[in-house]
C-alpha cells in the first residue's frame, strides 16, 4: 500500500493539467467532478497509504519513496522524492481531507462564477504543491511545493482581478512572503554548503554531528528558516499580508489561508525541530514572538467588522500559539493544534462563506445579524467551529490541543510563566472576538434575509468538519481528563516530547484556569456585545476610545509604519533613480561614439574632387614624413 | 650633343604632375577631369622615361608602355561614367553627382 504514496500529489497535479488543458470543454459539472474529485482520490490515496503506515509502521518509522534523481551534479544530487513519517502522515490527512472538503464545497460556492475553470485549476494546483511541501523528503523539493504554494495563493488572492484592490491585496501577500522566502533560500544554500546534503532527514543528522549546541552556523541556519516560517505563517513582523489575502474567495481563504498554506511554517519548524534545539536563542524567539503574535492579532481581532479579518486575524493568534508550542519545545502540540486549527478555521470560513453568499457578498458583520433562524444549520455548525476555537472545556476539539500548549508552556524547561500568561489572556481573547463574531452575526435582529440555502454540496463539508472539530480533540487528552495519548505517541516516535516535570495537580489547576478564562471570554461577549452593546458604543464614542479602536481595527498601525518606513522610500528612491544614474555611463559611451560618427560623416561629401584633394593631401604629408 | 640633366626632366614631370593634380582639385567640368588624369599619367610616364635613360635601361621605357595601356583603358571606363553622369544630370559638372554623401 505504501507504494501508492506517489499518487497522493501527483493525483491534484493531473487535475490540475487536465483542468488546464481541456477545462475549457468541459461542462460545469465535469470541471468540478474533475477539480473536487482529483483531490477526492488524492484523499483516498492518502487514507490507504496512512492506515498501511499506522497498521504496520515500517522500520524506524519512516519511509522513504525515491521517484527519480532531480539534478545530478558533482557532489549535489537532490532526489524527488516522498518521505512518510507520523508528522507527514498527519499533515498529508490534513490536507488532502480538508482540501477535498473545501473543493467540494467550492462545487456550490462558486458556482456563479465565470472564472469557475480557473478556480478549480488554481486550487488542484495548490493542493498538489501543498503534499509536495508536507510530503518533501528533500529540502529542495520542499522550497518548490513551498514556492508553488506561495504562487497560488496569489493567484488565487487576486482571483477577481477586475477589482485593481483584490491585485494590490495578491501582489502585497507575494511581496511580503518573499521576504520570508528569500531568507529561507539563504538558509536552504548554508545549510547545504556546511552540511552537504539537502536530503532533510541527514541534513539533521548531520547538523547534530557537526554543530554544537548553540554554534553560530546552527543559529545561522535557524533563524533563516524562521524567517521563512514568519513570512509564511503571517507572524510578527511578516504578518500585514494575511488580513488583505481575505480579498480571495471564501474557500480559498478557509483552504489555503486558515487550514493548510499558512501553517506550512509550523511544519517547516517541527521538521527541522533537530535544527531548532541546537539553536536556542532562535527557539526562544520563536516563542516570544508567537506568545506576541497571538495577543497582537487577538486586539486586532476585536475591532474588526468585515467578518473574515475577524478570521484572518484569528488565524494570526491561533498559528502564534503553535509557534509558541513550538518555541518550548512541545512539538506534538504544536502539530496537534495544528490539525484542529485546520479543522475549526476551515468550518467557520466556510459558515462564513454562507452566509457571505446568501447576503450578497456582505463582509459586514454589522450589517448581518438574526441569522440564527434563517440559517440554523450554519448557525450550529458556526457555532461548533468557534466553540472550538475558543476552547470551550471538554467538548470541543480546540480545548485539548490549546491546553496542550498553555500546558507545555508552563511546565516545559524553555517555557516561562510569562509565555503561559500571554496565552491564557490570548484565550481569553479568542473566546471575546469569536462570540462577538457569533453573536452579531447570528444574533440580535434581522437585518437582511439571506438569499441562498446552503445546498448538499456545502452541507456536507459543514457537517463533516463539525464532527471533525468535536471529535478530533478524543485523540489526545491530558492525564488530569482520561490520559488518552494516541496522538502525542505516534508523534513522538520522530518529535522529542516536551519534558513535563510538574505534579497533575498543577496541570488540573491550570486546565481549570484556561477553562474558566474562554467561558469568561464567552460571558463577556455576550454582555459587552449582545446585552448591553450601548457600553462598547459609549466607550468607543470617547476620545481614547476612538482611537484605540482606530489602532486596532488597522493592525496596531502595522500597515502605516512600514508604508512610511519601507514602502514610501523605496518608491522615492526608484522615483528619483528614474533615469538610471548607473545607465548613465554607458549612455555617454553610446553618445561619444554617434558624435564621432557625425564628425567622421562631415568628411564623406560625396565630391569626388574633395577626394582628390584629400588623396594629395595625404600623398604630401606622406613624402613631407619621409623626407624629413 | 647637349644633354638634358636628369633633374631637369624629373623636374618637368614633378610640375606636370602637380598640374595634374591641381586640376582634378579645382576643375568641375568632368572632362576636364578626365584630362588632368591623363596628364597625371603622362607626367608619371615621363619620370620613368627619364629614369631608364639615366641608368641607360629599356625598363623605363616598357614601364611606360603599361602606362599607355592602363591610361586607354582608364579613358574607356571614363568616358562611360562621364556618357552615364551626363545621361543622368544634364550636366557635366562632377559636383553634381554627389548622392553618396554620408
Amino acid at each position: 500500500m505504501l507504494e501508492l504514496l506517489w499518487l497522493v500529489p501527483a493525483l491534484p497535479f493531473a487535475g490540475f493539467l487536465v483542468l488546464a488543458l481541456f477545462g475549457r470543454r468541459l461542462s460545469r459539472m465535469g470541471v468540478a467532478a474533475v477539480g473536487a474529485g482529483s483531490v477526492g482520490l488524492s484523499a483516498i490515496a492518502a487514507v490507504l497509504v496512512d492506515t498501511s503506515f499506522l497498521a504496520s509502521p515500517p522500520a524506524g518509522n519512516a519511509w522513504t519513496q525515491v521517484l527519480w534523481q532531480w539534478v545530478g551534479a558533482a557532489g549535489f544530487g537532490p532526489q524527488i522524492e516522498l518521505y512518510l513519517d507520523p508528522v507527514s502522515v498527519v499533515m498529508s490527512l490534513v490536507v488532502s481531507v480538508v482540501g477535498f472538503l473545501i473543493l467540494f464545497y467550492s462545487a456550490q460556492f462558486m458556482a456563479g462564477d465565470e472564472g469557475y475553470n480557473r478556480f478549480f485549476c488554481y486550487m488542484d494546483l495548490f493542493v498538489g504543491s501543498m503534499l509536495t511541501l508536507v510530503l518533501a523528503g528533500d529540502l529542495l523539493l520542499l522550497y518548490l511545493g513551498w514556492e508553488g504554494v506561495g504562487l497560488c495563493s496569489y493567484l488565487l488572492i487576486g482571483f477577481w482581478y477586475v477589482d485593481p484592490a483584490n491585485g494590490r491585496a495578491a501582489r502585497k501577500a507575494f511581496i511580503v512572503t518573499r521576504i520570508g522566502d528569500a531568507a529561507m533560500a539563504a538558509g536552504l544554500l548554508l545549510l547545504f554548503t556546511n552540511l552537504g546534503t539537502s536530503e532533510i532527514q541527514a541534513l539533521m543528522q548531520r547538523a547534530s554531528q557537526q554543530w554544537g549546541a548553540g554554534s553560530g552556523f546552527a543559529v545561522a541556519a535557524a533563524a533563516l528558516l524562521l524567517g521563512g516560517a514568519l513570512g509564511k505563517s503571517a507572524q510578527l513582523p511578516l504578518q500585514t499580508w494575511l488580513p488583505d489575502a481575505m480579498a480571495g474567495p471564501t474557500p480559498v481563504s478557509a483552504l489555503i489561508h486558515a487550514a493548510t498554506m499558512v501553517t506550512a511554517g509550523v511544519y517547516l519548524i517541527a521538521r527541522a525541530h533537530v535544527l531548532f534545539a541546537l539553536a536556542p536563542p532562535v527557539q526562544m524567539a520563536v516563542a516570544v514572538i508567537g506568545a506576541v503574535t497571538l495577543l497582537y492579532a487577538g486586539f486586532a481581532a476585536l475591532a474588526q467588522s468585515d467578518i473574515k479579518r475577524v478570521l484572518a486575524y484569528s488565524t494570526i493568534s491561533q498559528i502564534g500559539y503553535m509557534f509558541l508550542a513550538l518555541g518550548v519545545g512541545a512539538w506534538s502540540a504544536a502539530i496537534f493544534h495544528l490539525m484542529t486549527h485546520a479543522f475549526f478555521k476551515s468550518l467557520l470560513f466556510l459558515g462564513a462563506g454562507v452566509v457571505i453568499l446568501g447576503l450578497n457578498r456582505e463582509h459586514n458583520m454589522f450589517k448581518m445579524g438574526g441569522l440564527r433562524k434563517e440559517l440554523p444549520g450554519t448557525f450550529l455548525t458556526f457555532l461548533i467551529a468557534a466553540a472550538s476555537l475558543s476552547a470551550l472545556p471538554l467538548v470541543t476539539a480546540g480545548f485539548y490541543s490549546k491546553d496542550a500548549i498553555l500546558s507545555s508552556a508552563w511546565t516545559s524547561g524553555a517555557g516561562s510563566r510569562w509565555l503561559w500568561a500571554a496565552g491564557l489572556a490570548g484565550a481569553l481573547l479568542t473566546s471575546v472576538y469569536s462570540f462577538r463574531m457569533v453573536f452579531l452575526t447570528f444574533f440580535g435582529e434581522l437585518r437582511q434575509k439571506p438569499r441562498l440555502k446552503p445546498g448538499i454540496c456545502m452541507v456536507v463539508p459543514l457537517a463533516t468538519l463539525s464532527v471533525l472539530c468535536i471529535v478530533g480533540g478524543s485523540v489526545q487528552v491530558p492525564e488530569t481528563l482520561g490520559n488518552v495519548r494516541v496522538f502525542s505517541d505516534f508523534l513522538n516516535v520522530v518529535l522529542p516530547p516536551a519534558a513535563a516535570h510538574e505534579t497533575a495537580g498543577t496541570e488540573a489547576a491550570l486546565q481549570v484556569v484556561a477553562g474558566v478564562a474562554s467561558v469568561l471570554g464567552v460571558l463577556v461577549a455576550y454582555y459587552l456585545f449582545l446585552h448591553r452593546p450601548q457600553h462598547v458604543e459609549r466607550w468607543t464614542a470617547t476620545l481614547a476610545g476612538a482611537r484605540l479602536h482606530r489602532l486596532w481595527l488597522a493592525g496596531w498601525g502595522f500597515d502605516w509604519a512600514y508604508d512610511r518606513l519601507f514602502v514610501r522610500p523605496l518608491v522615492w528612491a526608484a522615483r528619483a533613480n528614474k533615469a538610471d544614474f548607473i545607465d548613465s555611463f554607458s549612455r555617454a559611451m553610446a553618445q561619444l561614439n554617434v558624435a564621432a560618427h557625425a564628425a567622421l560623416r562631415r568628411t564623406q561629401t560625396g565630391h569626388v574632387r574633395w577626394y582628390a584633394m584629400v588623396i594629395v593631401m595625404g600623398g604630401v604629408i606622406a613624402i613631407w614624413i619621409l623626407v624629413l | 650633343m647637349v644633354t638634358v640633366p636628369v633633374e631637369h626632366g624629373l623636374m618637368l614631370a614633378g610640375v606636370l604632375f602637380a598640374l595634374g593634380a591641381l586640376g582634378v582639385m579645382v576643375r568641375r567640368n568632368v572632362v576636364f577631369t578626365l584630362m588632368c588624369v591623363e596628364i597625371m599619367l603622362n607626367a608619371s610616364g615621363l619620370a620613368f622615361v627619364v629614369a631608364g635613360w639615366r641608368w641607360g635601361q629599356a625598363d623605363g621605357q616598357v614601364m611606360f608602355f603599361f602606362i599607355l595601356t592602363m591610361a586607354a583603358a582608364e579613358v574607356c571606363v571614363g568616358l562611360a561614367l562621364v556618357l552615364q553622369l551626363h545621361r543622368r544630370f544634364q550636366t557635366l559638372d562632377v559636383d553634381a553627382a554627389d548622392k553618396m554623401r554620408g
